[in-house]
């Protein structure tokens, strides 16, 4: 037995991991989750949103990089962030103007905008693609470990290493304080309180004089900045291929659905949720288990329940046991 | 003040409003009588911009109206009530009466970073004018309540409150009465004769209880199959032989008859 090693195991491979990727995941969800709310649609581009959001930032990575501007220890990525994020207000008030705002005046039913955002998925995809190529591009820079293995070993003494990646820390601090941003938006300020409105009761809104085009262009606004952040935080902490962020819609709409769609507290916690599930299921418990067990019954197999490449199937099954028992989500969301 | 023009809306083939004419008073508290599927709350949708009529004219003052959305009209002073109490269930009372004026200055991105004092003001003032709409309606007791909680009767005087919380020209009601009871509805009635006389606001509601429209109404529009069929006081329009036939039911006529036969 040897709880402690076991213990920074768990942390370095599990915990860890599973809080950057839960926080990207309930930045990621947050997006949906409001696009849900305001505009009464669940957006398939989301992911692609983000893709784009973040190809913006890398190229602008790249630039800085070019021109020898950096951030020192942290990312430059960082810098670029807010470029990346008007980048992405703009085309998402672009497709709103060409696109979405045609089936508004028609007052389509939510599953023709399900459609139309499916065919703007495309469009986007096939954009980024266009633009960055579909493979994989790096663009982390700066200290890569706040914490490496090799210091915590040599700090501690314990067999076990502890690694704490920049990108990990950047991830938890970002996401603490975009949500803290963002809820004292929506509950504090007269905008956040006519999203709120808006989202609550349209016809009420609409008579109470809240202008709806401009609740709705905030909201695709917010949104930009949500996706583009947890776009750029998830290239950083892995790195960027347009493909794996298409993917990476599955287990953000597991989460927005399991915290409950169009709450966003709900959002967050499914984040995490789906993350911890994920991560848990598919880790090889084997080096953890070697600390807690006899010698002697230690384990011959990984002790891994689910290969990674299922990794997706795992936020379905949770997604599937939740709607089970709570068909409105772990937060009352919202049920059309 | 209101001038109704020749409006027909249609659904597909049915015919919801079908050459509706009629003209609202300044000052006056109109009432919109008519069985059900008159008309009436589509006539008030078209009014109110919530829906474009197929053709004719809406006129305000003088100006036409006619398929301006909502928010906007809003802001010219046409409000309007539903049927059914409409509410932000998740904000307190007092927060459903602050929504209301549209255009604060918290509403642009700019101010909410960068003029915090402005909207602090404002809302202050927003605040009291809050407070002082509940006192009115007697409803103070219920300001912190979640909008969601409180009972229907309730609702329809938060309804009546959000009217109050701009300065309203004319205000539709669509079926303020209905399922609330007698004394509320006194309570209501009175607070709709109070603002006509007050702060001068037009009423326009829709109802179907008669002591009601007895009590607060004239004239007395009445709407049958999409049409106006007549206007006048509520005792000209109880003596029409139209609306008898149409609304208020033969049994009223037989019973005339049989008076006169006995």
């Amino acid at each position: 037995m040897d709880l402690l090693n076991a213990l920074v195991a768990l942390t370095n491979y599990v915990m860890i991991p599973a809080v950057a990727y839960g926080s990207q995941l309930a930045l990621g969800a947050l997006g949906v989750t409001m696009i849900y709310a305001v505009l009464r649609f669940s957006n398939f581009a989301h992911g692609d949103t983000m893709a784009f959001g973040t190809m913006v930032t890398i190229l602008v990575t790249w630039w800085m990089q070019s021109m020898g501007i950096n951030l020192g220890p942290l990312p430059t990525a960082l810098l670029a962030l807010p470029f990346g994020i008007l980048g992405c207000m703009a085309l998402l008030l672009f497709t709103d103007r060409v696109v979405y705002r045609f089936y508004r005046e028609q007052k389509a039913k939510p599953v023709i905008f399900v459609m139309v955002s499916l065919g703007v998925m495309f469009m986007m995809n096939g954009l980024v693609r266009f633009i960055i190529g579909p493979g994989d591009q790096r663009f982390s820079d700066g200290e890569r470990f706040i914490v490496s293995a090799r210091d915590f070993k040599a700090m501690t003494g314990l067999r076990e290493g502890l690694a704490f990646k920049t990108s990990q820390g950047i991830t938890i601090i970002t996401a603490v304080v975009v949500v803290a941003a963002l809820f004292w938006f929506l509950n504090r300020t007269r905008t956040g309180k006519s999203m709120r409105a808006y989202s609550d009761n349209e016809d009420l809104a609409l008579l109470s004089g809240i202008n709806p085009e401009r609740v709705v262009m905030y909201t695709w606004m917010i949104v930009a900045g949500l996706a583009t952040i947890a776009g750029v935080l998830y290239g950083l902490d892995k790195s960027f291929k347009p493909f794996t962020y298409f993917q990476l819609l599955l287990p953000i709409f597991a989460a927005a659905i399991v915290g409950g769609l169009g709450n966003p507290i709900g959002a967050i916690a499914g984040g995490f949720v789906i993350a911890f599930s994920e991560v848990s299921i598919t880790y090889a418990w084997k080096k953890i288990l070697r600390y807690l067990m006899p010698e002697n019954l230690e384990p011959d197999g990984l002790v891994q329940l689910l290969s990674t490449d299922y990794k997706f199937a795992v936020s379905f099954v949770i997604l599937l046991i939740v709607l089970l028992f709570k068909p409105t989500g772990l937060f009352k969301g919202k049920s059309v | 003040m209101i001038v109704v023009e020749d409006v027909h809306k249609h659904f597909g083939g049915f015919h919801a409003v079908d050459g509706a004419t009629l003209e609202i008073a300044k000052g006056s508290i109109t009432g919109l009588i008519g069985p059900n599927g008159a008309g009436k709350t589509t006539l008030f949708n078209v009014i109110a911009g919530v829906l474009p009529p197929t053709s004719g004219r809406v006129k305000m003052d003088g100006e036409d109206i006619t398929g301006l959305p909502p928010h906007t009209l809003f802001h010219k002073g046409l409000l309007r009530t539903f049927q059914i109490a409409h509410e932000f269930s998740s904000m307190t009372c007092r927060e459903n009466l602050m929504m209301v004026p549209g255009g604060q200055s918290g509403e642009t991105l700019w101010n909410t970073w960068f003029g915090r004092k402005r909207i602090a003001d404002e809302e202050r003032a927003l605040r009291a004018k809050a407070d002082e709409v509940m006192e009115f309606l007697t409803i103070e007791h219920i300001s912190d309540l979640k909008a969601g909680q409180i009972s229907g009767g309730q609702k329809k005087l938060l309804e009546l409150g959000r009217t109050m919380m701009v300065d309203a020209k004319i205000v539709f009601l669509d079926e303020v009465g209905a399922g609330v009871n007698r004394t509320l509805l006194y309570t209501i009635a009175d607070a709709i004769k109070r603002l006509n006389e007050e702060r001068g606001y037009t009423f326009v509601v829709i109802e179907h209880d008669m002591e009601f429209i007895g009590r607060l109404c004239d004239p007395v529009i009445c709407m049958a199959e999409g049409k106006v069929l007549a206007q006048g006081t509520l005792d000209e329009i109880k003596a029409n032989e139209q609306v008898i036939e149409a609304y208020l039911g033969t049994g009223l006529k037989n019973k005339d008859k049989l008076e006169a036969g006995a």
